[in-house]
């Protein structure tokens, strides 16, 4: 199935911003995150929008959007 | 800080001041000073512009202080634009050279007869109140310029722009940053209207031949101290985020959210969102030779702002912030950053608070002056407040006076001060704040973005109603003892993150004064400051009624969640339940 990975602020470094990828079937959040091998731990993770648990199976369509723990106001 | 300063500008024959000891006041610092002050001694049905407000500036408890951090000044008033209790603060020099000069507070009461304008000297001789006409309708970056000269460099600058001395409803109060550029403002709630018709244009600082403040037991505090920036440097959101990319990190990640209201609160996602985010921002700067990361003032480790500047390398403006970004970028459709820059600098140099005034532009666009997405429209709607235009004047006084004269209904406005970059429906916890909190529509007066969006401070969805009140109780008064310390606002992340860091505060706290201050003081001072703001808000005629948001906010959904702002009116009068 396809899905779309975007990465964020410290992220990018080295990687991408954007990218469409083929993913198996039953492929969960955490194995997308993993298969970026980043530096520190993930801060904020949605999927279309809403946050998403690590533990969560994608679906065909689905966006997923990686940032470190980030903060302003 | 064992002084106040007050200065009556109605005196006959002249303005008169005198220095007393803090008396009653003493121990309080920042809001808590400012609050204090205010719901004791104004009239709360006083006319803002008029005689019987005051305007009250106080350092926080620990700035002048070796406290990392410590650089944030409050000033409080009866607010012309909400018609209740206002604090706004900002950072740059003045609240450090401020304390320096051991004032709790300088008080600015009564109103001048005539036309003169007045700046006042403060150093450790003592207080000059002068008129200096030749001060008059200058913006503030020429104003500091001139200035400059006839005071030493260690000067720290207060100044209203034009749009002060035009008494406008989003008129700021600029204050210096340690290169003396007028880029750190009391933005919100028309602060520099109130010290414009009270006739002072400048305020200038000198604390040549002060000492840092002595804490009680230096080497706690030391310790604590160091502990406490450790903290602050391990936390990701100030130990990297924030000096990489400064606030407008935050541009993608409200937009991912769909929590990013764009085109005056139509919608939550901006298609060009990324094209003015915080990580386009910094690398344009670098490339171009300005600055990423920058501290505003001296103290400060998490140096989130930094140095805007054009193609060719030219200074354009500082490093410009997420909600201003958001003011004038997405929420007025505006997806170029140069505009965005130009637009800050105006901002800036006629003193206006850009988060009114650009919910004022996009207020505009919605009535239909301009098209969304017209950068240069944008530009020259915001310079007639520079030239004083009955057009200029209206934008000037931000959203709400906007929206009312253009006969708009959808307008982003709590007790009539417009709402920051986070669309409450999207973000209940933050609608939460906006509609209770006694300042008007103000994110940092309870910042539920943390647990909402952010996964900092906890995590709590932000699609339901579920929780939101609790959350934001707890933020509104967590913050106002923040806000009382002189500390940025910022250390929260890693505050409410590491307990070893909020230890490390209170130690800080404790060293200083000699006593220990524990974390229920830290609730108490902020129950204590509530109560008085919600006191005098009543007093000045509010109501529950005036704790809510705007009704199409209950009624239109919000792409792309479609969701309606869902918690109630009765669950929002239980936020001050206490």
């Amino acid at each position: 199935m396809r899905i779309t990975v975007k990465l964020f602020a410290t992220f990018r470094k080295g990687r991408f911003d954007t990218e469409v990828r083929e993913v198996p079937p039953g492929t969960t959040v955490s194995n997308v995150v993993d298969a970026m091998r980043l530096p520190e731990s993930t801060g904020i993770i949605f999927v279309n929008s809403r946050h998403a648990d690590p533990s969560r199976e994608l679906s065909d369509g689905d966006t997923v959007s990686i940032f470190p723990l980030v903060g302003g106001g | 800080m064992d002084k106040i300063l007050r200065v009556d500008m109605g005196a006959a024959g002249g303005p008169k001041f005198r220095t007393e000891p803090v008396g009653g006041f003493a121990g309080l610092g920042g809001r808590a000073m400012t609050s204090a002050i205010i719901s004791e001694e104004v009239h709360p049905l006083c006319h803002p512009l008029g005689a019987e407000n005051k305007l009250v500036i106080a350092p926080g408890s620990l700035s002048g202080t070796a406290a990392a951090m410590s650089g944030r000044i409050s000033v409080g008033c009866k607010s012309p634009l909400t018609g209740g209790i206002k604090e706004s603060n900002a950072g740059g020099q003045a609240a450090q050279v401020l304390a320096r000069l051991g004032y709790a507070a300088i008080v600015l009461e009564g109103k001048p007869e005539g036309d003169d304008l007045y700046k006042i000297f403060i150093n450790k001789d003592g207080v000059e109140v002068s008129v200096d006409n030749s001060l008059k309708n200058l913006p503030n970056y020429p104003l500091i310029e001139k200035l400059k000269g006839q005071y030493s460099d260690r000067a720290a600058y207060m100044t209203i722009g034009t749009a002060g001395e035009m008494k406008l409803l989003a008129a700021s109060i600029a204050c210096t940053d340690p290169e003396k550029r007028p880029t750190r403002h009391c933005g919100r709630g028309g602060t520099g209207a109130v010290m414009g018709a009270k006739r002072v244009k400048a305020i200038i600082l000198d604390d040549t031949g002060m000492k840092m403040r002595p804490p009680k037991d230096p080497e706690k505090f030391k310790d604590a101290n160091r502990r406490f920036v450790e903290g602050l440097r391990k936390h990701p959101i100030t130990g990297e985020g924030l000096p990489a990319f400064g606030t407008n990190v935050l541009t993608n990640v409200l937009n991912e959210a769909g929590g990013y209201p764009t085109n005056n609160f139509r919608t939550g996602r901006f298609k060009d969102a990324s094209k003015i985010s915080g990580e386009v921002q910094a690398e344009l700067e670098v490339k171009r030779g300005g600055l990423a990361t920058h501290g505003c003032h001296r103290g400060c480790v998490i140096q989130c702002s930094g140095v805007y500047v054009d193609k060719d390398g030219n200074y354009v403006t500082k490093q410009p912030e997420y909600e201003t970004v958001w003011a004038h970028g997405g929420n007025c459709g505006i997806s170029d950053l140069d505009v965005i820059a130009r637009l800050d600098f105006l901002d800036d140099n006629f003193g206006v608070d850009t988060m009114d005034t650009g919910a004022a532009v996009g207020v505009a666009m919605e009535a239909g002056l301009l098209p969304f997405g017209d950068g240069p429209g944008a530009i020259r709607l915001v310079e007639e407040i520079g030239k004083g235009t009955p057009l200029g004047r209206i934008i000037g006084c931000g959203a709400a006076v906007t929206g009312k004269v253009f006969g708009v209904e959808r307008v982003p406005v709590v007790k009539g001060q417009a709402m920051a970059a986070y669309d409450p429906r999207s973000v209940m916890g933050i609608g939460v704040t906006y509609a209770t909190t006694t300042q008007g529509a103000d994110h940092t007066a309870g910042y539920s973005v943390g647990p909402n969006v952010l996964k900092s401070g906890g995590d709590l969805d932000p699609l339901k109603p579920e929780g939101q009140v609790d959350m934001s109780r707890n933020l509104q008064i967590a913050t106002a003892a923040v806000d009382s310390t002189g500390m940025c606002l910022f250390i929260a992340f890693p505050l409410l993150d590491l307990p070893e860091t909020f230890v490390a505060l209170l130690d800080m706290i404790s060293a200083f004064h000699g006593v220990t201050t524990t974390g229920d003081d830290v609730t108490a001072l902020g129950k204590n400051i509530l109560k008085m703001e919600r006191d005098f808000n009543t007093r000045a005629g509010f109501t529950k009624h005036d704790d809510r948001l705007p009704r199409f906010m209950l009624h239109e959904p919000i792409a792309p969640h479609n969701v309606t702002f869902q918690v109630t009116d009765d669950d929002l009068d239980k936020v001050f339940n206490w």
